[in-house]
């Protein structure tokens, strides 16, 4: 647990010190959401239906970025294979890096559901919901970039995951077309996606004020994925290389 | 790639890895750390198989390059490393202070010098306090002074009774070493100490002496 605090700590800070980081994380999605606000302020009824899983698509995003590019560097560096002859254990390295971005973007959640709630009007059934399921999104972010960061071997590389993880997730998750109105082999598709059950899950703590056993399950899936990504990333941390 | 090769280290002693580039010396560190995949053969550090649990607390890796996060301060880096190897983080000023730079522990690694960068490293693998360093190019790139230094160093952590394994391309840094293993294509050319080099080579240069070695002009 020290080991597991230590690292979390340590990414912590190096975030501090990472200015563009820290406006990426806590300004950023605020600002997008209020730009989306005035893209659609004659329809307000729009901006009620997408602007609540926006708060959740942008953790999914940034954390993915940020977590993928972080642990390709310290792949790179050497610093990870160094790590690797220290008492430390694969899995509390992982749940170093997921306490500390869970805990980044609770605070993103916070900024961006305040600024969406109390300066922009939206209308949210479980407010409390909506900060909950932001930060679920950015764990099963964080997992799923601590996964792609094996597959890269620089940082540029990393950063050219996103069309492949995020952009196929986003047109299929229901925000575009609704997921039920898709021809079955896309809907099928999406099934299988983390980020269209999160985004039916917003749906669902927007509009309805009770916690519902759909949501319970919607939930749970998310937990499910993200235990598979953390696992299959864990694997990718071999403690010897050739 | 090492090729039959067959070594045993002496603790409370510095023996210097010492080759040109793509000679081995990073998979021999490598390999004792652990962390190297082997396809035969058998590495054992303190008795026990080098990537054995045990000797993740006795033994300290520091990486070509210093493998520290330059966005994290001179003491920040030291202090996690040695959170992650149960030590107090009261041991954190003294290591930053057995590199110099208790002046500096509060500085970003990202704006110091590369010589302020190996010492981070340095006091890093100090903090762990570890029976074994092993330290691959720890001198690259800095000038002679600070090399000269962190010689010192190392012969006093020696004389405390810390084992070092330290690589290095540079002929130089071999006369500070207790022992010299000289490798060339992955394979032994010389072993023995500095002056037995010198002896085996017929000269009192030990650049020359490697010329020679490598050469086989001398049985």
């Amino acid at each position: 647990m020290k080991r597991t605090l230590a690292v979390a700590l340590r990414v912590a800070q190096q975030l501090s010190h990472d200015h563009r980081s820290m406006a990426l994380i806590v300004v950023m999605p605020a600002l997008l959401l209020s730009v989306f606000y005035w893209v659609y302020e004659s329809r307000p009824d729009i901006f009620n239906h997408i602007g609540p899983a926006l708060i959740g698509l942008f953790p999914f995003t940034i954390f993915f970025l940020i977590t993928s590019v972080t642990m390709v560097r310290e792949r790179t560096s050497g610093t990870l294979e160094r790590l690797m002859t220290t008492p430390i254990r694969r899995g509390e390295l992982i749940a170093g890096y997921t306490l500390a971005l869970s805990i980044a973007s609770f605070v993103q959640a916070v900024i961006t559901t305040a600024v969406g709630v109390w300066l922009l009007g939206l209308d949210l059934a479980q407010p409390w919901g909506v900060l909950f399921l932001a930060v679920v999104s950015s764990i099963v972010g964080t997992a799923l970039g601590l996964l792609a960061s094996a597959f890269a071997r620089t940082e540029f590389q990393a950063v050219q995951f996103m069309p492949l993880a995020i952009i196929p997730q986003f047109l299929l998750c229901g925000l575009l077309v609704p997921r039920d109105q898709m021809v079955a082999p896309l809907y099928w598709l999406s099934e299988m996606l983390p980020l269209s059950h999160l985004i039916d899950a917003f749906d669902t703590v927007t509009t309805e004020s009770d916690v519902s056993s759909e949501l319970l399950v919607k939930v749970g899936v998310q937990v499910i994925f993200a235990l598979g990504f953390l696992t299959l990333a864990s694997l990718t941390l071999p403690r010897k290389t050739a | 790639m090492l090729n039959g090769l067959s070594l045993m280290i002496d603790s409370g002693a510095i023996t210097g890895i010492i080759g040109p580039s793509g000679s081995g010396k990073s998979t021999l560190i490598r390999s004792i750390a652990g962390v190297q995949v082997t396809a035969g053969g058998s590495v054992s550090v303190l008795g026990t198989p080098a990537d054995s649990k045990s000797n993740r607390s006795r033994v300290a890796y520091l990486t070509q390059g210093g493998s520290i996060y330059p966005d994290l301060t001179a003491a920040q880096n030291v202090r996690h490393f040695a959170t992650l190897s149960r030590r107090p983080t009261a041991d954190v000023d003294e290591a930053l202070a057995r590199v110099d730079l208790s002046g500096q522990a509060h500085q970003l690694v990202s704006t110091m010098s590369g010589g302020q960068r190996a010492r981070v490293g340095l006091a890093s693998v100090l903090v762990t306090g570890a029976d074994v360093l092993l330290l691959d190019e720890p001198t690259v790139g800095l000038d002679p002074v600070l090399r000269a230094d962190l010689w010192s160093l190392f012969a006093r952590l020696a004389h405390e009774g810390k084992t070092l394994i330290v690589s290095s391309h540079v002929m130089d840094e071999a006369a500070q070493c207790d022992r010299v293993v000289l490798l060339r294509d992955g394979a032994i050319l010389a072993d023995g100490t500095p002056e037995q080099l010198r002896a085996q080579a017929g000269t009192s240069d030990l650049d020359e002496a490697f010329v020679r070695l490598a050469q086989g002009s001398v049985s």
